[in-house]
C-alpha cells in the first residue's frame, strides 16, 4: 500500500488557522452564524475550528453535529448499511447562516444527504460548506465547496485518509488502493 | 459490525447479543429523528410494507405503522376479518398474493405460535414477528429493554420481575430471552396454574407471592390477564386474582428502594395494576410507547438495509 502525506500537524495548523480568518472575514462576529460538523469525521474538524473561532473572537459560537446516514441515497446499495451517530443540533437552524463542515469532498452524495438531513431542522439562510481536503475532478453532484483547505486531485480508485484526533498526531494521507 | 445476523425478526431466541446491541443502538438515534420538528426521513422510500394482522392489535399495529411512516415506507395493511382468510384462503396464499403486488417486507401477527416462521422457508420478503400466538413477541421484549436500559442505564445485573399471566404471554417469554442475553436477571411470579410448569428451566427465578417478588426487583414489568386466551378457569375470579397480585400505591410505600414499573399495555385499571400505580412517576408506560416507534423503526431499517 503506497501512503503519501498531504498534511501533517504542522501544516495543518497553518491551514486551520487560514480557514478562521477566512470564515471571520465572510462571517464577521458570527453571531449570525453557526457551525455544523458532518458525522462521523467531520467532527473533528468543526471543533478545531470552533475552538480557534471562540478563541479569536472570544465569543460563544454555536457549534452542532449533522448525521447524514437516514438521508444516504445508497440506502440498500451498498453491501453493509451505514451505522447511525449522533446528531445534536442545540440550536435554531431557521433563518441563521449555517457552515458545514467535512473533512473530504469526493462524490459530494454526503453533503446533498446532509442539506437533506439538516433541512429537517428548519430554512437555514444561507449554507456555505467547508472542507479539509477537496478531491477535484471527482464530483457525482454540482457541489462545489466555499472554504477550502487543500485542493487534491485524485483517481477514483484512490482514497483519502484522516487521522484527525485533536491531539498533536494528525495526519492526512492519499492511498493508493491498487497497491494493497 | 452494523448489520443484524438474521435476514428475519421472528423472535428473540435467534438475535445475537451484538443484534440486540445494534437495535438499541439505532433505536436511540430514531428516538431523537421522532423528537425534531419534522420526524421522518427518507431511508425506506423505495420499500413497501405490509402490515398482515391475523390476529387484533391496536397498539402495535398503530405502531409499526408510525415507526413505517416515519421511515417514508409505503405502508399496506391487511386485517384477517375483513378479508379472504375468511373465504378459506391459506397463510401462505394470502401473503403470496400480497407480496405478488410487490411488497418487500412484511410484519405479521398470527394466533399461530410460529406461523412466522413457517411463512419465513417460503417467501423471499423480510419478516417481522409482531406477535405469535403464545409464542414470541420480539419487537416488544427490544422496547421494554430498551426502556429499562434508558432508565438504569444498564441491563446487567438489574433485577426484573415479569408478573401475571405467564402462560399465555408472547411478551414474558420474549422478555425472558431478551433479558438473559443482556445479562440481566429475571424472576417471574404470579399464581401457579398461570405459569408454565417447566418455566425455569429458561433460567429463571419462580415466585408466588407477589410482595416477595417486588422486594427482590428493580424493575417490575406487569402483564395482562389474557382472558381472551384462557378457554378453562384458572383463578376464581377477577377480583380474587387482584386481591392477591394487584399491585397498589400501599405496596411500594412498603419497599426500602424505588422500583420501576412496566406494563405492555393495555391495562385493565383496578385489576393488575391500580391507577395510583400506573399514573405514578414510578411507571414508564408510556416511555415504553414512545420508544415502541423507535426500535420497531430501528428493526425495520436495519433488516431493510440487509437486501442486496
Amino acid at each position: 500500500m503506497q501512503k503519501k502525506l498531504i498534511l501533517d500537524t504542522h501544516l495543518l495548523h497553518i491551514t486551520v488557522d487560514r480557514l478562521c480568518q477566512q470564515l471571520i472575514e465572510a462571517h464577521g462576529d458570527f453571531s449570525e452564524t453557526a457551525i455544523l460538523g458532518m458525522q462521523p469525521r467531520g467532527i473533528h474538524l468543526a471543533d478545531m475550528i470552533h475552538q480557534k473561532l471562540e478563541e479569536d473572537l472570544k465569543t460563544k459560537i454555536d457549534l452542532g453535529y449533522l448525521d447524514t446516514t437516514f438521508y444516504r441515497d445508497d440506502f440498500r446499495r451498498r453491501d453493509t448499511p451505514v451505522k447511525a451517530n449522533a446528531t445534536k443540533v442545540p440550536f435554531i437552524i431557521e433563518n441563521r447562516n449555517v457552515v458545514l463542515i467535512d473533512d473530504v469532498l469526493f462524490t459530494g452524495r454526503s453533503v446533498r444527504a446532509a442539506l437533506d438531513a439538516m433541512i429537517a431542522f428548519g430554512r437555514p439562510k444561507k449554507v456555505e460548506l467547508l472542507v479539509l481536503v477537496n478531491r477535484k475532478y471527482s464530483r457525482h453532484l454540482p457541489i462545489e465547496p466555499d472554504f477550502i483547505g487543500k485542493d487534491v486531485t485524485t483517481l477514483e480508485s484512490q482514497r483519502v485518509l484522516v487521522e484527525l484526533e485533536g491531539g498533536k498526531h494528525n495526519k492526512i494521507w492519499l492511498i493508493n488502493k491498487e497497491e494493497k | 459490525m452494523s448489520q443484524l445476523s438474521q435476514k428475519h425478526l421472528l423472535g428473540i431466541k435467534n438475535l445475537t447479543e451484538k443484534d440486540i446491541e445494534l437495535i438499541y443502538e439505532t433505536a436511540k438515534t430514531f428516538k431523537d429523528v421522532i423528537n425534531r420538528p419534522i420526524k421522518k426521513v427518507p431511508s425506506l422510500r423505495d420499500i413497501t410494507i405490509a402490515n398482515v394482522f391475523f390476529e387484533n392489535s391496536t397498539r402495535t399495529r398503530l405502531s409499526f405503522e408510525l415507526a413505517e411512516k416515519r421511515l417514508s415506507a409505503d405502508v399496506v395493511n391487511f386485517s384477517s376479518s375483513n378479508s379472504s382468510v375468511k373465504k378459506g384462503e391459506t397463510l401462505l396464499d394470502t401473503v403470496n398474493n400480497i407480496l405478488a403486488m410487490k411488497v418487500d417486507m412484511v410484519v405479521m401477527r398470527h394466533s399461530s405460535p410460529g406461523a412466522p416462521h413457517f411463512l419465513s422457508k417460503h417467501i423471499d420478503a423480510n419478516i417481522v414477528n409482531a406477535g405469535d400466538g403464545t409464542h414470541e413477541h420480539p419487537t416488544q421484549a427490544l422496547l421494554d429493554t430498551f426502556s429499562i436500559l434508558e432508565k438504569h442505564g444498564t441491563l446487567q445485573g438489574v433485577k426484573v420481575a415479569i408478573i401475571g399471566d405467564i402462560l399465555h404471554s408472547r411478551v414474558a417469554i420474549s422478555n425472558i430471552f431478551a433479558l438473559k442475553k443482556m445479562g440481566a436477571e429475571v424472576m417471574v411470579c404470579g399464581p401457579n396454574t398461570l405459569l408454565p410448569k417447566y418455566i425455569s428451566s429458561l433460567g429463571v427465578k419462580v415466585e408466588l407471592d407477589v410482595m416477595k417478588a417486588l422486594h427482590w426487583c428493580d424493575v417490575a414489568n406487569v402483564l395482562r390477564i389474557q382472558l381472551e386466551r384462557q378457554q378453562i378457569k384458572y383463578f376464581p375470579s377477577l377480583r380474587e386474582y387482584s386481591l392477591y397480585y394487584g399491585i397498589n400505591r400501599r405496596m411500594l410505600d412498603q419497599l426500602d428502594k424505588e422500583i420501576t414499573i412496566m406494563h405492555p399495555g393495555p391495562i385493565n385499571r383496578g385489576v393488575e395494576l391500580n391507577s395510583d400505580v400506573a399514573d405514578s412517576d414510578h411507571a414508564i408506560i408510556l416511555d415504553q410507547v414512545e420508544n415502541g416507534v423507535a426500535v420497531r423503526m430501528s428493526v425495520l431499517y436495519l433488516l431493510a438495509g440487509l437486501h442486496n
